[in-house]
């Protein structure tokens, strides 16, 4: 797998820090138990900023990107997920895969996964309320998962859904949205290199308030489109109905590109606040890349289409 | 006399602990992955909190037939504007880092920013002439001007209910707060020309 490199020389993580990451990421193996994978596919990507005058782009801590989530099944706060998650059970997890492809059915997400090839990559999460964390995911492609279930032509998009289980996720019994979650993506932007199913992030397994044991990581596009805990899968022929875009379609849309030229209606896209451990408050933002600075991986995708029509 | 001024002593204590307990926090760490945003909504649910506050001084004086309520009112609607100011100077200098063509199409673009500018304009004049030697001068229009505390109040939960994501929850149960305490002055307006 190669990646057009676009990163100048500074920009790229030195060797000392890969070589970091690369245990990181060993050790993490060891950690994830009968996940197999098999790390020498691991790459990192982006640690582009072009603007010099804000701090130099690095990840963000582990312990915020655990700590501060959005994540209603588990409370509407941001520490609320981090507070309530525990009670949501993910070993034998199984996924609902229907629709238009060969194989339907009940699937084992264990058995799944030992057939994929899995890596770490570090991408750049912009959330839609402005603000961005630079994370370590471990994952495969999601490429790769829609190949292994075989869709047929009829299938345009893929639709997600979050598990439906009050039980486990106490958030579900107030009506904050309707639930569960959905997500969904054209089928490109599925098949897109950069689009990846993650079930670890830091070396380590996916702590459940970051949307254990698989969720989505569509790094072009704003934070809410990577659907948490995935339940259900299927090939559908039209457009699903996500639900954020059901909840309020004058300020979210079906796409959700991060770009900085179209604005919330209520607040601006232009900038967001970095979230990074060197953190300060006298230099806290920075300015917001088309698409999220993967342009050269996905701009093809939307040649020709009006991005401020279709947000 | 001794007792009143104990009493505002502690008011005045009291309405420092969210300022205290923010510069704690902030030293040590405890402002969440995003201490802007924390801040920010800190110091404007304090300065709303307040407002409130410094509103039910009247109901309280009228139901508990204690007069010395008032004499609080003062001190309370101070610190309001000192919450909403500090709410004010988060968003134009942490936030937005002193960005200026962006602060002005902040306030024209998004109708929460334009509420919220305009209610702390509002409240700026009331500030200033709190005191009794503006009282004095301002003679019978003293009033009319402290009344825009009304105002305030609507314009603040509005710029509460717009601001939020999805969940109204917390912004409903501040304005059905705010237009009970400004009903309240309606039924007692509509009792007083009675009798």
């Amino acid at each position: 797998m190669k990646f057009k490199n676009t990163h100048k020389d500074h920009e790229v993580t030195d060797e000392s820090i890969y070589r970091q990451r690369r245990q990181l990421v060993k050790t993490g193996i060891i950690g994830m138990g009968t996940l197999a994978i098999n790390p020498s596919l691991a790459l990192t990507l982006g640690q582009p900023q072009k603007n010099t005058s804000f701090n130099i782009e690095d990840t963000t801590s582990e312990k915020d990107a655990t700590t501060y989530n959005n994540f209603y099944e588990f409370g509407l706060g941001k520490d609320e997920p981090a507070e309530n998650a525990h009670t949501l059970a993910t070993n034998s997890w199984t996924i609902e895969v229907s629709g238009h492809a060969k194989k339907t059915g009940i699937f084992d997400l264990e058995k799944i996964v030992k057939q994929m090839s899995l890596e770490e990559r570090i991408y750049r999460m912009r959330c839609v309320e402005a603000w961005s964390m630079v994370i370590p995911w471990l994952g495969f492609k999601l490429a790769d998962l829609i190949k292994y279930f075989e869709p047929t032509s009829q299938a345009k998009y893929i639709y997600f859904e979050t598990l439906y289980d009050p039980t486990q996720m106490p958030g579900q019994k107030s009506r904050s949205i309707p639930w569960p979650y959905r997500e969904g993506l054209r089928m490109d932007e599925a098949m897109n290199e950069l689009t990846l199913v993650t079930v670890g992030m830091y070396g380590k397994i996916l702590p459940n308030q970051n949307g254990a044991p698989l969720r989505l990581i569509v790094p072009w596009k704003y934070g809410f489109k990577g659907i948490k805990s995935i339940k259900k899968i299927a090939f559908v022929d039209k457009q699903p109905l996500n639900s954020w875009q059901a909840i309020a379609p004058q300020e979210y849309g079906f796409f959700a590109n991060v770009n900085p030229n179209v604005d919330h209606p209520r607040w601006s896209q232009k900038t967001e606040r970095r979230i990074t451990g060197s953190f300060s408050f006298f230099r806290s933002r920075i300015d917001t890349q088309l698409f999220n600075g993967y342009g050269a991986y996905v701009a093809d995708l939307y040649h020709g289409m009006n991005l401020t029509k279709y947000y | 006399m001794k007792n009143i001024f104990v009493f505002k002593l502690s008011v005045f204590i009291l309405c420092l602990i969210p300022l205290g307990l923010g510069l704690w926090d902030g030293m040590s760490h405890q402002l969440t992955a995003d201490p802007i945003e924390e801040i920010l909504h800190r110091t404007g649910i304090w300065a709303f909190r307040l407002l409130l506050v410094t509103l039910l001084m009247t109901p309280l004086k009228v139901l508990t037939g204690w007069i010395h309520w008032i004499r609080i009112r003062r001190l309370l609607g101070l610190f309001t504007f000192f919450y909403a100011t500090l709410h004010l100077t988060t968003y134009v200098w942490l936030d937005i880092q002193l960005n200026w063509p962006q602060f002005l199409e902040d306030i024209i673009k998004r109708p929460y920013i334009t509420v919220g500018m305009v209610a702390w304009f509002i409240m700026l004049p009331m500030a200033i002439t709190s005191n009794r030697y503006m009282i004095k001068k301002l003679g019978k229009h003293w009033k009319p001007l402290h009344r825009l505390i009304y105002m305030v109040v609507i314009l603040a939960c509005f710029h509460f209910l717009w601001l939020v994501k999805s969940d109204l929850t917390e912004p409903l149960i501040y304005t059905a707060i705010g237009l009970s305490l400004l009903l309240f002055r309606l039924i007692q307006n509509h009792h007083d020309k009675k009798s």
